[in-house]
């Protein structure tokens, strides 16, 4: 039990050691610049935020004023009149430009752009820059994190169902933590939710769907810099496949509904009226349904993403015996309700998905007035 | 949501969408399916143990209720025999009783009528033997008393006497 709390108590240490780590580089760069702190920590932080084309783990600046970088380069794939396919050291961290068969791209704020031999930017009048964009396919740090989440979970849901076939039913290992989870989703979400003859098909979806938002949303707490589920790209393809199965599966009883919400109780010509404006609302509800699972999802971990950061970089603004300690105490209670928030989000995805699905696989009552009627 | 637009990464979306779709066909396929199966195998195999518990159960009270019952048959049966093989006793004695009785009687009377025979021939037998005696006696008698002339003539007279007199 001691050596337990000890280890959580050194990994939650060394979680902030590593976030210090982000913030310190920031500290020195700001200094080297001269510019205000306050600034060059809110660029961090968004530029922590964003998605990034090479995997570095920390920064530092040496003392001749050279930045190293630990991490490794990541491959970008352009599509910009063929594929283009190079390394990101090629971009030096946005420090220079690449050159690939006589284009010439730019790292410009976490985006690549297409510009001339010298990288000039072109702004509009709200600072934008106004540079053609080329489509971009890079192995970026969240397709690299998506890929490891997809093995990790592989690996740990393989091995916990080798272990039953093993052990004659019984997990072993890790799958003595899991498997309670994976339970829980089918007792607690998919069951009560989507009902008990048509509960089994959502299944892989629904688990799936968890782990793979709850681990990442995990891995976004680590000190490696990962914002994959406050990435809008990512919750929007979650969110479209809520929305595709939700109405691929629907019933006729589903689509009934959203046509025709009032049903018999009211004749056709009463029927108009109202349905100019009703049906549009119901057909407006299929859309903000998917809509708010993206928004939650992303504007939590995006949020608790920020405020982690700025209470991390709180301690180097306040630069004091009484308000370091103080922000560092701050830090330590939201990355505790980071964790519990991790595994909520993960938790309303699923449910709020396993409640639509629910909702458009349902087979409403009358179905069964009618079957009485032809029995009587 | 301008914001929200510029930092929509197309390719991202991309790679999500193919990588997720990869990684629900095979968690799907190699995990979500076993380990479903799996935990209702397990389900279902708790749940028939419960039921043939409850039936084991069951039948235990069964055959408790008919080893009662087959108790209660056996000692009744018991009872029963005991009391045949009583009156079977009863009646052996019984028989054995006056068959001995019969018998006895039997035997008395053949030793009755042996005595009864016995008897008579013994009474015969002495009978002829005094018979002989007394012709023995008579004849040595006779013998002495006519071994002189005197006591010969004397029986003569006598008898004569005697003649006479009838």
């Amino acid at each position: 039990m001691q050596k337990n709390t000890l280890t959580r108590f050194l990994l939650v240490v060394a979680l902030f050691l590593g976030q210090f780590t982000f913030a310190s580089d920031t500290e020195k760069e700001a200094s080297e610049h001269g510019k205000d702190l306050k600034t060059e920590i809110k660029e961090y932080i968004s530029h922590h935020l964003q998605d990034a084309h090479d995997f570095s783990l920390f920064s530092y600046t040496k003392e001749n004023g050279e930045h190293k970088y630990v991490g490794f380069p990541l491959p970008v794939i352009l599509w910009d009149d063929g594929l283009k396919v190079f390394s990101s050291s090629k971009f030096h961290h946005g420090e220079t430009l690449a050159e690939v068969e006589g284009s010439h791209y730019k790292l410009y704020h976490s985006k690549i752009y297409k510009t001339d031999a010298q990288g000039t930017i072109h702004y509009d009048e709200n600072h934008h820059a106004t540079n053609v964009k080329p489509l971009d396919f890079s192995i970026t740090k969240n397709v690299v994190m998506i890929i490891v989440t997809g093995l990790l979970m592989l690996w740990l849901f393989t091995s916990l169902a080798r272990s039953y076939a093993k052990n004659n039913g019984v997990p072993t290992g890790a799958g003595r933590f899991f498997e309670p989870i994976v339970l829980y989703i089918r007792d607690d979400i998919a069951r009560p939710n989507i009902g008990e003859k048509r509960y089994r098909k959502y299944m892989p979806f629904l688990l799936t769907i968890f782990f793979f938002i709850w681990f990442l949303n995990m891995f976004g707490l680590t000190p490696l810099g990962i914002n994959v589920t406050g990435n809008i790209a990512i919750t929007v393809s979650l969110a479209i496949m809520t929305f595709l199965i939700t109405n691929f599966t629907g019933t006729k009883d589903y689509w009934m509904h959203q046509f025709d919400p009032l049903g018999k109780s009211l004749p056709w010509y009463g029927k108009i009226p109202l349905y100019i404006i009703l049906v549009p609302i119901e057909l407006l509800g299929l859309i903000i349904k998917p809509f708010s699972l993206l928004i939650r999802l992303y504007a939590n971990m995006q949020a608790g993403h920020i405020v982690l950061m700025s209470l991390i970089g709180l301690m180097f603004i306040f630069k004091s015996w009484l308000g370091s300690p103080l922000s560092f105490g701050l830090a330590f209670a939201i990355s505790l309700i980071e964790v519990l928030v991790a595994l909520l989000q993960a938790y309303i995805f699923t449910m709020l998905s396993a409640l639509y699905f629910g909702f458009a696989s349902e087979e409403h009552e009358h179905d069964h007035e009618h079957e009485a009627e032809i029995a009587h | 949501m301008e914001k929200l637009l510029e930092e929509f990464s197309v390719g991202l979306f991309f790679w999500q969408t193919l990588l997720f779709g990869l990684l629900l066909f095979l968690m799907w396929k190699f995990a979500w399916k076993p380990i479903l199966k799996a935990v209702n195998d397990r389900e279902d195999g708790i749940k028939n143990a419960l039921d043939a518990a409850e039936d084991a159960k069951k039948e235990m009270q069964n055959v408790t209720a008919d080893s009662e019952k087959l108790l209660k048959e056996a000692r009744a049966e018991r009872e029963a025999m005991l009391k045949e093989a009583r009156e079977i006793k009863d009646k052996i004695v019984a028989d054995a009783k006056d068959q001995a009785q019969v018998e006895g009687d039997k035997m008395v009377k053949q030793a009755q009528a042996t005595i009864e025979s016995e008897k008579n021939a013994a009474v015969a037998d002495i009978k002829a033997q005094v018979a002989n005696l007394s012709v023995d006696i008579a004849e040595k008698i006779i013998k002495g008393e006519l071994s002189d002339k005197k006591k010969q003539l004397k029986l003569v007279d006598d008898m004569l006497g005697d003649i006479k007199l009838n």
